[in-house]
């Protein structure tokens, strides 16, 4: 009877503890949008929204300052689909390669080194690129410099291919045996199963891995702080020096006085980032909500 | 499962009365925040202090930015506040609001080199040539007598010292131009301006020592320590340490060091300008 009472009591802590556990990531993420929202916000009791979105000059320290973010969205845009324009070819044939060429000894060896590619800290990518790689792509392209939105997506894109390819390879892999074996049945050469019937069947978790690669790039800040020189000004080629969003709150905030303008407008980027990350799970709930409704039909 | 639970309360107390105990150690600590510029010369002097002159007392040292240093003073955060910028009228304001009473010690002088790349064909720009290629008016180094080739320009981003220091001395109430590449460290700019053809960008003195860039003269005055000190050099500026009220107690003996002939001699050892 004790035992069984002991137990009981062991069961109820239990239950608290994971229930607490789960229960707390609610309550963070609802405390972060909170608190980077109401600090956003108030930026625009003494600043136009309208000039903040579409404003071409970013001058926090000066008086007046400007806080217009346009040329810093415009950076993170481009910077986010270079890399994955970039990306999203090498990794899905990486991850065609694997799943369904390779075989097994040649697989035992790319699985690993392409996760230690993804285990690599962003900052190493940086000093990579600002060391090494930024004055190869100058010297080799003849550029004004190295350190511009080119350079930088290559580097992001290097770091998303695990990412992407390892997402996808999954889906891949999840595609049933017999469409492909049927496929073969009807004369269907490897080429075509794979681009005919493997991959569309894995459309679903292709796009899910695309799209958190995007997520990925656009919030990374270390390697662009380090390698995408900084210029807050609208691109007009993509070997231009570009800001992004990330790396202006990495560098700014440090310095910046808690509570005066510039305090709020870096947390109102930190807004815009985090709706336009929002936005991309929305798309990735919606995408599988979508395919999901049409298997079942 | 009971007895894993026990251990889990034993170590989290262990743990939370280690911390307890650190803590209330607080009589002996002096904590330092601020500029990276005057980073090296806190480290430096804090390390000599501990080992040489009072081995019981814990000095912390953290980097930040000028602005986080004068901060964390208004905000009774730290005991000693390092800034490579003057103190402003507002933050003055702020700290007298809050009871503080802003004191400023100057500890070492401090000059900004203008660099370039190897590559480029000068030894001299005026002030005015300097203004016009931060504001945007000069794009090519044709225009202030080099070669026909664009500009490239390097800033420190907004939340350095060094920037504040250079905005203020060098484009007074000019802006920089907007395509300026904005790197987050003298370290950064070294490697940025050495790697770059034609580009142009400033760096502390202490940070002079990259083979592949080298330092222009301004208005023909050459940036080096005996002309910032006659205040020849015109981009030169003080390093300053800012504390709440008059320094007292062990504050005091650790910014008497730093004044001292020893200390002086450290500030020289980390590529600053002794007073």
């Amino acid at each position: 009877m004790k035992k069984h009472s002991v137990k009981k009591t062991n069961d109820t802590v239990f239950y608290i503890i994971i229930t607490l556990a789960s229960v707390s990531s609610v309550f963070i993420l609802f405390g972060i949008i909170l608190s980077i929202f109401s600090q956003g916000l108030k930026l625009f009791n003494s600043y136009n929204f309208l000039d903040f979105i579409t404003g071409l000059n970013w001058y926090p320290v000066y008086d007046p300052p400007d806080f217009g973010i346009l040329p810093i969205i415009a950076g993170s845009l481009l910077i986010t689909s270079l890399t994955i324009i970039i990306a999203v070819p090498f990794s899905i044939a990486t991850a065609v390669y694997i799943s369904e060429i390779a075989k097994p000894h040649e697989k035992e060896i790319l699985k690993p080194v392409i996760e230690v590619l993804a285990s690599i800290p962003s900052v190493i990518y940086g000093l990579f690129g600002m060391a090494v790689f930024a004055p190869f792509i100058q010297k080799l392209l003849n550029l004004k410099t190295g350190f511009n939105a080119f350079t930088a997506s290559i580097i992001l894109g290097i770091m998303i291919i695990p990412i992407i390819s390892s997402i996808s390879e999954d889906a891949i892999n999840a595609v049933p045996m017999n469409l492909r074996e049927a496929s073969y049945a009807l004369g269907a050469t490897k080429w075509e199963t794979i681009f005919k019937v493997v991959l569309p069947a894995a459309k679903s978790g292709i796009i899910t891995s695309v799209i958190l690669g995007i997520g990925r790039a656009i919030g990374e800040t270390m390697v662009v702080l380090m390698v995408a020189g900084n210029s807050a000004v609208i691109p007009k080629t993509i070997f231009d020096s570009v800001r992004p969003m990330t790396s202006t709150l990495a560098s700014e905030m440090g310095e910046t006085p808690v509570g005066s303008t510039h305090y709020y407008a870096l947390f109102a980027i930190a807004a815009v980032l985090f709706v336009i990350t929002l936005i991309l799970n929305f798309i990735i709930g919606l995408i599988r909500g979508s395919l999901k409704t049409r298997h079942n039909n | 499962m009971i007895k894993q639970l026990k251990k889990i309360f034993i170590y989290s107390g262990a743990f939370s009365l280690l911390f307890l105990s650190v803590s209330c150690e607080k009589g002996k600590n002096i904590s330092i925040t601020g500029s990276t510029t005057v980073l090296p010369i806190a480290q430096s002097c804090a390390e000599y202090y501990m080992y040489n002159i009072d081995k019981k007392a814990k000095i912390t040292v953290s980097g930040g930015g000028s602005g986080v240093g004068i901060a964390a003073i208004i905000d009774g955060k730290a005991d000693i506040g390092s800034s490579s910028r003057k103190i402003k009228e507002e933050e003055i304001n702020n700290a007298k609001n809050k009871g503080v009473n802003v004191n400023e010690i100057i500890i070492a002088l401090d000059g900004i080199a203008v660099i370039v790349n190897n590559g480029v064909n000068l030894t001299n720009l005026t002030m005015e040539e300097l203004k016009g290629i931060y504001n945007g008016s000069v794009n090519n180094w044709k225009q202030v007598g080099g070669e026909d080739k664009q500009i490239i320009v390097v800033s420190r981003d907004t939340s350095s010292g060094t920037y504040g220091s250079f905005i203020e001395m060098v484009l007074h109430k000019d802006k920089l131009r907007s395509d300026a590449m904005m790197v987050s460290s003298n370290q950064a700019m070294a490697t940025t301006v050495s790697q770059t053809p034609f580009s142009i960008g400033y760096i502390g003195l202490g940070f002079l020592n990259s083979s592949k860039i080298k330092a222009l003269k301004i208005n023909e005055v050459e940036a080096s320590e005996s002309n910032i000190k006659n205040n020849t050099y015109p981009i030169s500026r003080t390093l300053q340490m800012y504390i709440n009220g008059n320094p007292q107690g062990d504050i005091k003996k650790f910014l008497d060091f730093i004044l001292s002939k020893k200390g002086q001699e450290l500030i020289e050892e980390s590529g600053y300008i002794k007073l």
